[in-house]
């Protein structure tokens, strides 16, 4: 049953539907609705919903909630996401299942209110300490968490290490019409890992620290094993009007929606602009990526911020193409009709220069 | 004699709080080392111990084990 | 000859790693005699913290999870929403609880949630090398007080269960301390009710220990004890502070 909903309620709503029974959330721009949504919805679906005093304290109410076996979930904004990093690596360390959102808002510092992706670097990059990498979902509509949220939530669960979904201030307080009856909520995984007490079984520990650097050093390898096959099999991306593209916009989330607008418009006269839409920022989809520098040399990149995944793409490429990058850090956000013309001077420019593989 | 200690050698760590809160002087610092290389408290049966659990209650490392006849 | 004293069967076979003398020890065994008295090791989950105390999951024969340094409070409140019928306590120092965990310790308590945290206050971090902690008092020789605590610096001890008795979520607040044997008897008693009273329901309840710790403070181990009556309880007065009717 269609109906029209904030991206922020929509989250909460999926991720009820998803199985998430802890919530923990402490209120910041522009992601408060999300917190908001599960006071009321928590009690109500027999969940808990705890306004913690910090998001360190929340954090850390997700990973104890984790630790005893529930399917949980925090929220929050960039400041906040901050401070979250340290129990987001224990979270990892831990082997605990968690999903985290990040509502990006302009940074850095105390930054803007306005959507902003300039975290993709923490959020795709561990982001705290030590050697690790959380699963990034990037949606670009708000019809899109009802398939985001449960996939982290299942994914979560799956290799037992915290997802991150990266939304934005945009899509948060968007409103669009969405659609729960699709929903699949995620299986149940065993869980006889978790901390229950005692009962009729030796006692269970969970703990990262481990003295011995031999022993650490096999922990690490261990959860590198993990990312490996994360990297293999859980890469997931969208692509548009690619097979005759002599230009690929790369985009994602709310980017992704204005690329769609200038491409339309680039198409209109008769430019050949197609895009890849990466949905997991991490695993980032970089077989895709080189799969299309096959046939075509131009790759326009755009974020809204001064320039993140364009570092990704340059990896997934190795030289091979040629990367045009237009980026607005600060959280604003270009109309597609600027973005447009941005993209047909680099379009004529990559013409001109005539040394480009044909499709 | 009511009672007697038995204490776990290589758990003592010769911090002495038995000897100093035995109040029948039942015990006393060995020259004898450990696998720690801690010097030992040792019992003496000598003494008349009457198994007020006081060394047990203080031993930082639960290494004494009480009995009473 | 009958045994009346022995090794409670909730510790693991594991030697302490304490320091001789250390009253972590002492307090680690009266927790696994109140658990193993009250049949509680099905229903036990301890969090443990970063410093002296934090190999609990080596000793306990419980469910034990490590915390990041000074959130206990936040982690055993996430696994008390999940699982209100299991027995859940934090386990902390003067570090852990009265310097970075101070807003998890102080939140939990005021929202009143049903868990126990058993607070060392040795008066230093001690795991770190004696470095000055929020416990640590005035003229106090640490290793980052060098010359003697000193207010103007420094500030002052902070008196934990005085201030956690100003917060009405707080049901059940007393401390205590492990330097002579009477007192051990107390604090076991202290440590029974509190689970007690979280097993009834009763809310947030929190035992201090004033524990010795000899080699930080540079003293004898006799002499630690005696320091803690002499001069440490006249700032930490022993006592029940708060005990709402339950």
């Amino acid at each position: 049953m269609r109906q029209l909903m904030s991206g922020n309620a929509a989250l909460g709503e999926a991720a009820v539907l998803s199985g998430c029974t802890h919530y923990f959330g402490y209120p910041i721009t522009p992601q408060n609705e999300i917190t908001e949504y599960m006071a009321r919805r928590m009690p109500g679906a027999g969940g808990v919903f705890i306004q913690s005093e910090s998001e360190i304290a929340a954090i850390n109410m997700v990973l104890g909630a984790s630790a005893a076996g529930a399917r949980t979930m925090t929220s929050s904004s960039g400041p906040g996401m901050s401070l979250k990093q340290e129990g987001i690596s224990y979270l990892v360390a831990d082997e605990l299942p968690a999903v985290i959102v990040n509502m990006v808002r302009g940074g850095p510092g105390m930054g803007s209110i306005a959507g902003a992706q300039s975290d993709y670097f923490q959020a795709t990059r561990g982001g705290g300490h030590g050697d690790y990498r959380t699963v990034v979902l990037a949606p670009a509509s708000v019809q899109e968490l009802t398939e985001v949220v449960p996939m982290a939530f299942d994914l979560a669960d799956k290799y037992r290490s915290p997802v991150i979904i990266l939304g934005d201030g945009i899509l948060g307080q968007m409103m669009e019409p969405v659609d729960f009856d699709g929903l699949v909520r995620p299986p149940d995984y065993d869980k006889s890992w978790a901390l229950t007490g005692a009962k009729g079984r030796p006692a269970q520990s969970i703990y990262s620290l481990i003295f011995d650097v031999k022993l650490q050093e096999e922990k690490n390898w261990k959860l590198q094993r993990k990312f490996r096959l994360i990297e293999q099999d859980e890469v997931r991306y969208e692509t548009y009007l690619v097979d005759d593209a002599e230009m690929i916009v790369v985009a994602y989330g709310i980017g992704a929606r204005i690329a769609r607008g200038a491409i339309k418009r680039l198409r209109d006269e008769g430019k050949k602009v197609g895009m890849i839409r990466p949905i997991t920022l991490w695993p980032f989809p970089m077989k895709a990526l080189r799969e299309l520098a096959k046939s075509v040399t131009d790759f326009f990149v755009f974020e809204l911020s001064a320039g993140q995944m364009v570092e990704d793409v340059r990896l997934a490429l190795e030289g091979e193409g040629h990367i045009h990058f237009y980026g607005r850090p600060g959280g604003v956000v270009p109309m597609p009709v600027e973005l447009y013309r941005i993209i047909s001077r680099h379009y004529y420019q990559a013409h001109a220069d005539g040394d480009r593989k044909q499709p | 004699m009511k009672g007697s200690i038995q204490i776990d050698r290589e758990r003592c760590k010769g911090c002495a709080l038995c000897i100093d809160f035995c109040p029948e002087d039942c015990i006393s610092l060995s020259d004898d080392l450990n696998l720690k290389g801690y010097f030992v408290a040792a019992f003496d049966d000598s003494k008349e111990c009457s198994a007020c659990r006081h060394c047990a209650l203080m031993c930082p490392d639960v290494a004494i084990e009480v009995s009473k006849s | 000859m009958k045994t009346v004293y022995a090794r409670p069967k909730l510790l693991k076979e594991a030697d302490f790693h304490y320091c001789p003398g250390c009253g972590h020890g002492i307090i680690n065994r009266l927790l696994m005699e109140v658990i193993e008295e009250m049949d509680l090791q099905g229903d036990a989950i301890c969090v443990a913290p970063a410093g002296c105390g934090m190999l609990l999951y080596n000793y306990f024969e419980i469910d034990v999870i490590e915390s990041a340094h000074g959130r206990g409070a936040a982690v055993a409140t996430g696994i008390k929403r999940v699982r209100p019928q299991n027995l859940v306590f934090s386990y902390q120092g003067d570090g852990d609880l009265a310097a970075i965990g101070t807003a998890e310790g102080f939140h939990a308590a005021n929202r009143g949630e049903n868990i126990t945290v058993i607070f060392v206050n040795n008066g230093v971090y001690g795991m770190t090398g004696g470095q000055m902690a929020p416990t640590t008092l005035l003229d106090q020789v640490t290793t980052t007080t060098p010359t003697g605590r000193d207010a103007g610096l420094a500030g002052h001890p902070v008196r934990i269960c005085e201030v956690f008795s100003q917060l009405d979520g707080t049901s059940y607040l007393e401390r205590v301390a492990v330097n002579r044997p009477a007192a051990v008897v107390k604090a076991k008693k202290a440590i029974k009710k509190a689970f007690q009273r979280q097993v009834d329901g009763a809310g947030f309840s929190l035992v201090e220990i004033l524990s010795p710790c000899p080699v930080n403070w540079k003293m004898g181990t006799l002499e630690a004890c005696e320091w803690i009556d002499e001069v440490m309880v006249a700032h930490f007065p022993l006592g029940v502070f708060k005990e709402v009717p339950c």
